[in-house]
């Protein structure tokens, strides 16, 4: 290692005390160490996020908003709690702007399905960009099937960036929506949303802005941003599978019609007619994942005890560092080479397909994601069927991607 | 690391970088086309059948390393054979990469290079789908078959 390519530490961040906060990260895989790089697929969770989940259940578990005992009282504060937690995590201006979904998938229905099927008519028309996961391509397309909308896409260079010309040339008249990705998954490029919200209001157009890899990166601040939804899941967060968040801005979440119907979504209910219990209420029908609402407070707690900004300046460091490091090596090609990237690294290696290099890598101990990552068109746009992602998170070090780049070498000799 | 040689045997890297029968057959009398959605392999299979002999087969497509040494090795082993004796090689070769029987690679032939893809579950598709594509061509299956 030379003194070139030595990675900075951020100013009190200790990366080795972090790790000891992750019990799941001395594993042994296939006899050695794991290192773990599939964090954009979901990152491993602290302890402390365990603790909190395993916690509620041993002593607080009880329905929320409803008994007046004391084990349900518990229960709704640690609920509401977290909620104000998310409010805090996004800058949002109001705890009732925080809607609790399964994920950001279930976050981008709910919209499609509510604001879209009331703003969306025929002829109308749905603007996405081409680096959009499918869970951001597919429900509106599922929209505008039902609606004889159109779905726009703005294009990408060649560097993996957004065309930002052409998608201010995308939004017209017709346009009653845009919904972007403030993180590439596939390519980890950061797409200028603040730039790109303001040009779409200045048509007119909401924004919906899909976060799920841009919240464990960086801080966020939906006021700032302006958008008028933002959604992300809790477990590329550091917290549990199937919960998630969708921030709406208050006075378009009021006239929106209801996501599902059911319990705890109303405030009076006969067979003549049912009254909608306010925001946020009125999206959250039935017993939610209380459990999983607790976990992610808890992750949340997790990160701001660390600081997202050290977090993303650590995860800077890594990225420049493998970047340099495996971009360098023979046969490598890197998809998706944008100025402004987080935490992802997507490569080729010539003649060897990405399947038979997650094998082998597997074999080592390290985790990578192989495959199209759930966005076809952007592997279509680079000509590939696949590529090999390596994604980190706030707990990778060095010396992982050291191992990575030694994993490419063993993957040349084998299948080379 | 002696599961990994396992897997990527000589023959096998051979075969995967210079497929046999990787073409086009103008004379097909059935061809289908198979998909692995998960990591985006593709696959069709072309067959020209007289009676009830595969007279010739030939595939394309795009893959790792074993859906293509897979999909040439199987080619090879078809060639000639009736369509039950075909199907009859499909079921053993099946069983001998899923491990359903014990790992065992009796009458596969050259195919036994494939018995260590039992090892590594996640790669049982890529070694299949040329075959799942294969009868989808034999039962003329209109649409292309996914091996999910």
């Amino acid at each position: 290692m030379t003194a070139q390519t030595a990675v900075a530490v951020p100013a009190g961040y200790d990366v080795e005390k972090v790790r000891a906060d992750f019990s799941v990260l001395r594993e042994q895989v296939h006899g050695r160490p794991l290192v773990y790089l599939d964090n954009a697929a979901t990152s491993q969770k602290p302890d402390a996020v365990i603790d909190a989940i395993t916690n509620y259940y041993r002593h607080d578990n009880a329905n929320i908003h409803r008994g007046v005992h004391l084990l349900s009282q518990r229960a709704t504060e640690e609920y509401e709690a977290a909620r104000e937690r998310v409010q805090a995590f996004l800058h949002a201006r109001k705890a009732r702007e925080i809607i609790f979904v399964r994920g950001a998938t279930e976050g981008i229905n709910l919209v499609a399905q509510t604001f879209g099927r009331t703003n969306v008519h025929a002829g109308d028309e749905v603007l996405i960009t081409a680096l959009e996961h499918h869970s951001n391509i597919v429900p509106w397309q599922i929209l505008c099937e039902e609606k004889g909308a159109t779905l726009r896409v703005a294009p990408i260079n060649q560097k993996g960036e957004l065309e930002l010309d052409a998608f201010e040339g995308l939004l017209g008249p017709r346009t009653k929506i845009a919904a972007i990705s403030h993180v590439s998954n596939a390519l980890g490029t950061i797409n200028p949303v603040k730039q790109m919200i303001e040009i779409a209001h200045a048509s007119g157009v909401p924004v919906l802005v899909d976060g799920a890899q841009a919240v464990p990166h960086m801080p966020v601040d939906v006021q700032d941003l302006d958008c008028d939804f933002y959604v992300f899941s809790g477990h590329k967060v550091y917290g549990p599978t199937g919960i998630g968040a969708l921030y709406g801005k208050a006075e378009l979440l009021e006239v929106m019609p209801p996501y599902q119907g059911g319990g705890d979504m109303i405030s009076s209910v006969t067979f003549e007619k049912t009254i909608y219990n306010k925001v946020p209420y009125k999206f959250e029908a039935g017993t939610p994942d209380i459990a999983g609402v607790i976990g992610l407070g808890a992750a949340l707690n997790y990160i701001g005890r660390l600081g997202i900004e050290k977090i993303g300046a650590h995860e800077h460091e890594l990225l420049q560092y493998a970047t340099e490091r495996i971009g360098k090596m023979d046969g490598v090609r890197l998809v998706g080479t944008a100025r402004q990237k987080a935490g992802v690294l997507s490569f080729v290696l010539e003649g060897i397909h990405p399947h038979d290099i997650g094998t082998i890598l597997d074999q080592e101990g390290i985790a990578v994601r192989t495959g199209h990552h759930c966005a076809q068109p952007v592997m279509d746009f680079f000509a590939v069927p696949a590529t090999v992602r390596a994604s980190f998170a706030l707990y990778n070090t060095k010396q992982e991607i050291e191992a990575l780049a030694q994993g490419i070498e063993k993957v040349k000799e084998i299948l080379g | 690391m002696a599961e990994l040689r396992d897997l990527y045997q000589e023959v096998i890297l051979e075969h995967s970088k210079a497929p046999r029968n990787y073409r086009t057959l103008a004379a097909a009398t059935t061809k289908a086309e198979g998909f692995n959605p998960l990591c985006g392999d593709r696959c069709t299979v072309y067959l020209c059948l007289k009676d009830d002999v595969i007279e010739d087969i030939a595939f394309q497509g795009s893959g790792c390393a074993i859906s293509r040494a897979s999909a040439s090795m199987m080619t090879q082993s078809l060639k000639g054979k009736t369509t039950r004796e075909a199907e009859e090689l499909y079921e053993r070769f099946h069983g001998m990469v899923t491990g359903e029987n014990g790992g065992h690679s009796s009458d596969v032939g050259k195919l036994a290079v494939f018995a260590g893809v039992s090892e590594f579950p996640a790669r049982v598709k890529c070694a299949t789908l040329a075959w799942h594509t294969f009868k989808a061509a034999l039962h003329g299956e209109q649409k292309p078959v996914t091996t999910e």
